[in-house]
């Protein structure tokens, strides 16, 4: 909590809310949730489907000018400071890493964004994609800390 | 095929929007993957925000079809050996990799990060080899 601004922790959690469902609508209305859209999207040798790059593009259009003018200000609006990844190095467990997921993306066509919004369909499947999501994230906590 | 692509785009400009916000506001980064592990592998004090944003996220999938008349099409046709494969290199890889498709394309690459960059080359080049693999040479 120690990052949080005094007395703004509602708006803090109220800001977390909002964000998480302007993304989630983002992901459903743009049909990223569909798991066999990504992979039309990533079969470039098939019937390609060139909706993720629109997306990507109209994402890119907000964060980039969006980051940049945020990254000059002093601080955000609930908290004391901007909370940044402090790598910068580009070493072997980046690429590994990267490498690995893209496999398991390509595998099924989820990544965790659309993976966590699309429960709202109580897919079994999903259920059991999201239980191993976490069972990999555990794995590499057990290896690796 | 218009129509999708201006679905596409608004549908973008919606997660990008969301992405900024939570950076100007919260000063995080919207990076899912990251959200998720800390909401059940490291249990800090800022566990709250976690939960909000990811009910967040559910709620979006629930309303954005009624508010915008879209149907919620979800198709997950890989078998369960495969999905369970597909999700543990998912979770691993997210963690080993410092992020996934939000963190790293939507708000790392705002941030000409070169981790980010390269992160996101890496993804979609296996992604791509694996779908075509897959799909072309089974």
């Amino acid at each position: 909590m120690a990052n949080i601004k005094e007395n703004r922790l509602s708006a803090y959690a109220v800001s977390a809310f909002a964000t998480g469902l302007l993304f989630g609508t983002g992901l459903t209305v743009s049909e990223m949730v569909n798991p066999e859209k990504i992979l039309s999207f990533l079969d470039v040798l098939g019937a390609w489907d060139p909706a993720l790059i629109f997306v990507m593009l109209g994402a890119l259009m907000m964060t980039i000018p969006g980051f940049q003018w945020v990254q000059r200000k002093g601080q955000p609006f609930f908290a004391l400071r901007f909370m940044l990844p402090n790598k910068t190095v580009i070493d072997k467990k980046l690429l590994n890493g990267a490498a690995l997921f893209g496999i398991g993306w390509g595998l099924v066509g989820l990544c965790p964004g659309p993976a966590l919004t699309a429960l709202v369909t109580l897919n079994t499947d999903l259920i059991f994609f999201v239980l191993a999501v976490l069972a990999g994230m555990r794995l590499h906590k057990v290896f690796f800390d | 095929m218009l129509e999708s692509i201006i679905w596409s785009l608004f549908g973008g400009i919606l997660i990008g929007l969301a992405a900024t916000l939570l950076f100007l506001l919260n000063g995080r980064i919207a990076g899912i993957s990251g959200i998720l592990s800390g909401v059940f592998l490291s249990a800090k004090g800022d566990m709250f925000w976690r939960v909000a944003f990811i009910i967040g996220l559910l709620a979006g999938g629930l309303l954005a079809p009624l508010v915008f008349q879209r149907e919620f099409v979800f198709e997950l046709k890989a078998p369960l050996p495969i999905i369970l494969l597909g999700g543990v290199l998912v979770g691993f890889g997210t963690r080993m990799g410092s992020g996934c498709t939000s963190g790293h394309s939507v708000c790392g690459i705002a941030r000409f990060s070169w981790r980010s960059i390269v992160a996101t080359l890496t993804f979609m080049l296996t992604a791509f080899l694996t779908v075509a693999i897959s799909r072309h040479l089974f």
